[in-house]
């Protein structure tokens, strides 16, 4: 009994050991709650709702664009692709081949579809077929009955009904870059999501973009939704109405893509309205929407034309002798000239040593200023130059908005260059020579402006005030109607000058194209109530060496193309009361390698005609089409 | 009462009933109330498909709970290896042909109900135990080899349950037949013999542990290292239980489990939702009843007059702690999950009937208390 009662003790002994053991482990437990309940509560708390609650961000449709009479530029599209959701479809592999009987798909297609069905939910949407067709999506969407598990989403992607023809003003959207996420907008997180990345919709990507909406949604794990717990529609992007005439538009890029690389701009130069900017060639912006394809970039970047480049904002070219009407106003307003200051040309005008060439060997003889306009007489204008000195000339043809930024309202607008004395010390540590300021004179030498300048300098010598060229109307805030405007635009300032010799250079423009011997006296109009008034210029590209002069150097088409002359021309029209004014470059002369008055003015001519046809102050406005009306998807 | 059976050596069944603790009874009846509720919760607020079952099986199971609590004890301790044979035999049949669920063959179907028999071998192994250190004579303790097939009663069924794979199961055999050897009254050192001799093991079971065993334990180490693969169990049982905070959200409204963030939330994970539900107060509470039940079970053993009784409350109810703090312990990030139910909350058929099986020895033992029992299951005056 001793040996039992021992046992018995041990026993005991042993299980309040154990029991002492258990107690620990409990409290343990015990201790393990309170660490996670009440210490790290707050923590488990919000990671449980962070768990639970999920932002969708909803993606608004952005603004369109459109012309100044409601022609759609910039629309949204719907797209179409085919989804296949996992878990109701029955086989996949023979899905995809039932679905690949009615659409082609691609390898490529099956290869990401197998990647996704390996990465993704089971219930989440898996695209199989991007960007069908009406016809493609109308064969899977009748078929859905036999394609279990197969549906079609609608999405939205940028469409630009014109094309190449409005790329340059429009611009293009494409999908936003790891620089631009920095944003303070979520939107651009979002992975379809478009920016606008050059012209009117990367200036207005704001107002177009509108306002994210957001759906808040509860989702268990897996991540599918089980219902939404606030939903919050955001804003559609506003429209955009541009000043752009399309038809005239139209006609302009039509025009321009006939001479190969070449810009024109016409301005309504009572309102600084920008009713056609051409820049040929263009590009295709619906491409860049879609995504680009590495060849097609490569084309587009080796392409010697640059179609990628506005050349009428962004193209710097020496204006030639389109700078003659401003250096005569120079003159007349300086006092250095007067309407009778004659000069004579002997073909040739001498400082020092050097010897500055008129573009007519022979000479024009004795002349006052509105003859040099006319016949675009160089010694005329070096005698000039030579007098008012570079500071002088500089400072009229910035007047004019030549050599300055005009804000126009679509990005990359380059100034150009108009030389001063200041400018060459800082930058080459020369001082200025007198032999420039005698180039300069004839919009040679350092001296280069844009088309988009060029334009506005006619509008400034039409109007008598310092017009500013815009794009967007009112910028970016909508107009009910097109409104005509009757007069100049008053908040534009008055330039300065005097009218009779402002009247007098308007006269020798006149000249330039209506009477015999002008230098465009081939591109007049002739309808009386549209005459136009201009001035050609022919910038040398390639500097003309004495040996080339003494032997006879090449013209036009028998000189490689890169060193041909650029052809300009500007113009302002009606002459009776200027309104319609334009700017034209055709880069190297174009197809036969012509000079200002046989390729440019014609154009310009052209394009002035159309304008005034179309004169919105003859012409009742449409009703406007193409939705005027926010943009609703 | 006394006086009815002071002299008798085979109660009647009246007073046997009578005897049923029904304290107990009552104790176990709430915490399998709590599961009903929790069960109840984990679908949502319905009955279907969890909680009627449920309350339908701890009905049958409290009868067999009494069923068993009747019987003589004396008849548990001679059919002890009767019942431990016939379990084995079970436990290597589904090695043979098992069922195949969760990635572990676990089940026999037999149609009405999926028998797991590793869980029956829990309660069929302290029974075997309890009968062979009983018949072994006190001195006999010392002798390594008469440990020797007492070892293999602990270490064969283990390493069958371990190959299934069930690393919960076989813990809880290896850790609860190692409370029977050390209640024996098994030396200390030669448990620091075993002790060192498993880690010189290690390294080379390692080796044969199973990928998702390995990924346990190292998740379990970091679980937030991978919080969307391995370690998800880990992490998103401990934000549920995490952001029950102090009261917690209150029945029905638990987010983390109805939003299905908690897997198993029914069978192994399911004190989340009551710590996610009813908070600190609510696990502590539990833990409260547990302690009840340990309490009564250690009660239950000190009042045994019996070698075999005491034995076998004591291995009854350190069973039991080991079901509830591995369960708790894995849940909330103190151990590996293992898989290891709840017992009496944890939804499933064999796991009740298999801890009611037990608690009814545990009241057999105190129905019987006053009986004195022999070496061989003979009655001693």
């Amino acid at each position: 009994m001793k040996r039992e009662s021992n046992r018995s003790k041990l026993l005991s002994r042993r299980a309040m050991l154990l029991a002492g053991g258990k107690v620990g482990l409990l409290a343990a437990l015990a201790g393990r709650l309170y660490y996670l309940q009440v210490v790290r509560g707050g923590r488990f708390a919000m990671l449980a709702d962070e768990n639970r609650i999920n932002i969708r961000l909803l993606a608004p449709p952005r603004g369109h664009i459109v012309d100044r009479f409601g022609v759609p530029l910039a629309v949204n599209r719907p797209t179409y692709r085919a989804v296949l959701v996992a878990e109701q479809a029955g086989d996949i592999p023979s899905t995809l081949d039932a679905v690949a009987t009615l659409v082609p798909l691609t390898e490529a297609d099956r290869r990401r579809v197998a990647r996704d069905l390996r990465n993704k939910h089971s219930f989440v949407p898996i695209a199989i077929r991007e960007d069908m067709t009406w016809d493609e999506m109308t064969r899977v969407e009748v078929n859905t009955l036999d394609l279990p598990g197969v549906s079609i989403e609608q999405g939205l992607i940028r469409h630009y009904p014109f094309g190449e023809e409005t790329s340059h003003i429009v611009g293009y959207v494409a999908s936003v870059s790891e620089k631009e996420l920095d944003s303070d907008d979520p939107l651009v997180e979002l992975p379809d999501f478009r920016i606008g990345k050059s012209g009117v919709e990367k200036q207005y990507d704001l107002e177009l973009r509108g306002t994210g909406g957001t759906s808040e949604v509860e989702v268990n794990a897996f991540g599918r939704i089980v219902r939404e717990l606030a939903h919050e529609d955001g804003l559609a992007g506003q429209e955009i109405v541009l000043t752009i005439d399309m038809a005239l538009q139209d006609f302009a890029t039509r025009r321009c893509a006939a001479e190969g690389s070449s810009s024109a701009v016409v301005l309504d130069s009572w309102t600084g309205e920008v009713l056609a900017l051409a820049s040929s060639p263009g590009y295709d912006p619906d491409a860049f929407a879609s995504g680009l394809t590495p060849a097609h970039w490569k084309d587009l970047i080796e392409n010697p034309y640059n179609p990628l480049t506005n050349k009428a904002i962004a193209g710097t070219y020496a204006p030639g002798s389109t700078f003659k009407p401003m250096m005569a106003m120079a003159g007349l307003e300086a006092g250095v000239l007067t309407p009778e200051t004659e000069f004579f040309c002997p073909g040739y005008f001498q400082l020092g040593n050097s010897i500055f060439h008129c573009w007519k060997k022979e000479g024009h003889g004795t002349l006052a200023v509105r003859r040099a306009i006319k016949e675009s007489c160089d010694v005329f204008f070096y005698h000039t130059a030579d007098l008012l000195g570079i500071d002088r000339m500089a400072q009229m043809a910035n007047r004019f908005g030549l050599g300055v930024k005009l804000g126009i309202d679509i990005p990359g607008e380059k100034t150009g260059l108009i030389p001063t004395r200041a400018w060459k010390l800082a930058t080459t540590g020369v001082s200025w020579q007198r032999g420039e300021t005698i180039s300069c004179g004839i919009g040679q030498s350092f001296v280069s402006v844009t088309p988009l300048q060029l334009a506005t300098y006619a509008a400034r010598l039409a109007t008598a005030r310092a017009v500013l060229p815009q794009i967007a109307r009112s910028q970016g805030v909508m107009m009910p109607a097109d409104t005509v405007a009757t007069a100049v635009k008053s908040e534009f300032e008055v330039l300065g000058v005097q009218q009779k010799h402002l009247d007098l250079v308007r006269d020798g423009m006149y000249g330039v194209v209506n009477e015999p011997h002008g230098t465009a006296y081939g591109a007049r109009i002739t309808d009386a109530a549209m005459t136009m008034g201009g001035k050609t210029g022919t910038a040398q590209v390639h500097h003309i060496s004495e040996a080339e002069r003494e032997h006879g150097h090449l013209t036009g088409i028998r000189v490689p193309w890169q060193q041909r002359d650029h052809a300009l021309f500007i113009a302002f029209a009606p002459v009776s009361a200027p309104r319609y004014v334009c700017a034209v470059v055709v880069e190297h002369g174009g197809t036969i390698g012509g000079e200002g008055g046989a390729v440019a003015a014609p154009i310009a001519s052209d394009l002035l005609i159309e304008a005034q046809k179309r004169d919105p102050a003859r012409r009742v406005p449409p009703v406007p089409f193409g939705g005027t009306t926010l943009a609703k998807g | 009462m006394r006086w009815l059976f002071e002299n008798a050596r085979q109660p009647t069944l009246a007073v046997k009933l009578l005897n049923v603790n029904w304290m107990l009874v009552l104790l176990l009846a709430t915490i399998a109330g709590v599961g009903f509720a929790m069960l109840y919760s984990a679908a949502n607020g319905n009955w279907q498909p969890w909680a009627a079952r449920q309350v339908l099986r701890f009905a049958v199971a409290v009868v067999v709970m009494l069923a068993v609590a009747l019987v003589d004890i004396r008849f548990w301790l001679r059919s002890a290896y009767v019942f431990y044979a016939v379990t084995m035999v079970l436990l290597i049949a589904v090695e043979v042909r098992g069922a195949i669920g969760m990635g572990a063959q676990r089940w026999i179907d037999l149609g009405l109900i999926q028998l797991q028999p590793s869980e029956f071998m829990k309660i069929a192994l302290i029974l075997v135990l309890a009968r062979y250190f009983n018949a072994l004579p006190p001195e006999d303790i010392r002798r390594p080899v008469k440990l020797l097939v007492p070892a293999l009663f602990v270490f064969v069924p283990a390493i069958l349950v371990l190959k299934q794979p069930d690393l919960g199961t076989a813990l809880m055999l290896v850790i609860g037949g190692a409370a029977m050897f050390f209640l024996a009254g098994v030396r200390l050192w030669k448990f620091a013999l075993i002790i060192a001799a498993a880690g010189a093991v290690i390294p080379f079971a390692w080796t044969h542990l199973r990928d998702y065993q390995r990924n346990r334990i190292y998740t379990f180490l970091d679980p937030e290292s991978d919080p969307l693969g391995a370690g998800y169990h880990s992490l998103q049982s401990k934000i549920a239980v995490g952001s029950g905070g102090v009261f917690g959200k209150g029945f029905l409204s638990g987010t983390q489990s109805h939003l299905s963030f908690l897997p198993e939330r029914q069978t192994d994970f399911i004190f989340t939702i009551l710590a996610e539900e009813f908070g600190l107060i609510g696990g502590l509470a539990l833990l409260a009843l547990y302690g009840l039940v340990f309490i009564y079970g250690y009660a239950i053993a000190f009042r045994s007059r019996s070698h075999f009784g005491r034995l076998l409350a004591f291995g009854i109810t350190t069973n039991m702690f080991l079901y509830v703090f591995i369960n708790m312990a894995m849940v909330i990030g103190l151990i590996p999950v293992v898989g290891v139910p709840l017992p009496l909350i944890s939804y499933g058929g064999t796991a009740m009937l298999t801890v009611m099986f037990g608690f009814g020895l545990l009241m057999s033992v105190y129905v019987h208390r006053d009986i004195r029992i022999g070496r061989h299951g003979d009655t001693e005056q």
